[in-house]
């Protein structure tokens, strides 16, 4: 079984389990597997026409799967299989400004 | 929400804003993710691998960001989110901050001039996904 790490943004919808093992031929199916298992995770990977979203990005082990071959990349049974969420931030300009924010007052 | 830091912790990521001022830094912090709160652990700097203007922005190579979840995994920790620094910004979030975001994460921004850094705040998306304030709380280890 193909082991899926899920990364911590998105273990609420996998009833908190860091670890995922599906049993599939390629990236493709191991992603819709655990679609299939976790269905609220479906739309975070998925989009409507059942393709992996843009924004998410799949590794096989250490190797960006837009490097190999996609979602049609095979996976062994001792495959570990990383959802990559993108992370970036910072100032968008030199002018830019603040959103305007709810919360406590820092102590 | 309350997410509490040993005061060394903080001082990392205080040097790490430092060295890489007027460029922004970035890295992970890791803990233990409570109801009543977070408590962090361990912070590791990392790049930013933000090609061009890094004093405006960052952005965190994805194999380091995995490579940080296989951490927090090998060493029953969880990654509870990023920091990075506001070169000559207070240490708020950003129009561009809010739009890269991801839910459950910690936002720790580092407000920094030539002299120092001059606050440290932390935010988490709401249900709505907006930014709500967390209070930081730093912990002055004590002898024993």
């Amino acid at each position: 079984m193909a082991r899926i790490i899920i990364p911590t943004p998105l273990r609420k919808f996998t009833d908190n389990r860091a670890t995922i093992e599906v049993k599939a031929i390629d990236i493709r199916e191991s992603i819709h597997a655990l679609s299939s298992l976790y269905p609220d995770l479906k739309k975070q990977l998925l989009d409507d026409a059942g393709e992996i979203r843009q924004f998410v990005r799949i590794y096989l082990g250490d190797e960006d799967i837009k490097v190999l071959n996609n979602e049609k990349t095979p996976v062994t049974e001792d495959a570990v299989i990383s959802i990559v969420p993108a992370i970036a931030g910072g100032l968008a300009s030199s002018n830019s400004h603040s959103v305007q924010h709810t919360g406590a007052t820092q102590r | 929400m309350k997410i509490k830091f040993r005061k060394e912790l903080v001082e990392r990521m205080k040097n790490h804003a430092l060295e890489t001022y007027p460029n922004e830094c970035c890295g992970f912090i890791f803990g233990e993710d409570h109801i009543e709160g977070r408590k962090i652990t361990e912070v590791h700097q990392t790049g930013n691998s933000k090609v061009g203007d890094q004093q405006r922005r960052f952005e965190i190579d994805p194999l380091e960001y995995l490579k940080a979840e296989r951490y927090a995994l090998a060493n029953d920790l969880t990654l509870v989110g990023i920091y990075h620094s506001h070169p000559d910004h207070p240490a708020l979030p950003s129009e561009y901050d809010l739009k890269q975001a991801v839910p459950f994460f910690s936002y720790i921004i580092l407000s920094i001039e030539k002299d120092g850094v001059k606050n440290i705040t932390s935010w988490q998306l709401d249900q709505n996904n907006q930014f709500e304030e967390e209070n930081v709380i730093i912990e002055i280890e004590t002898l024993k």
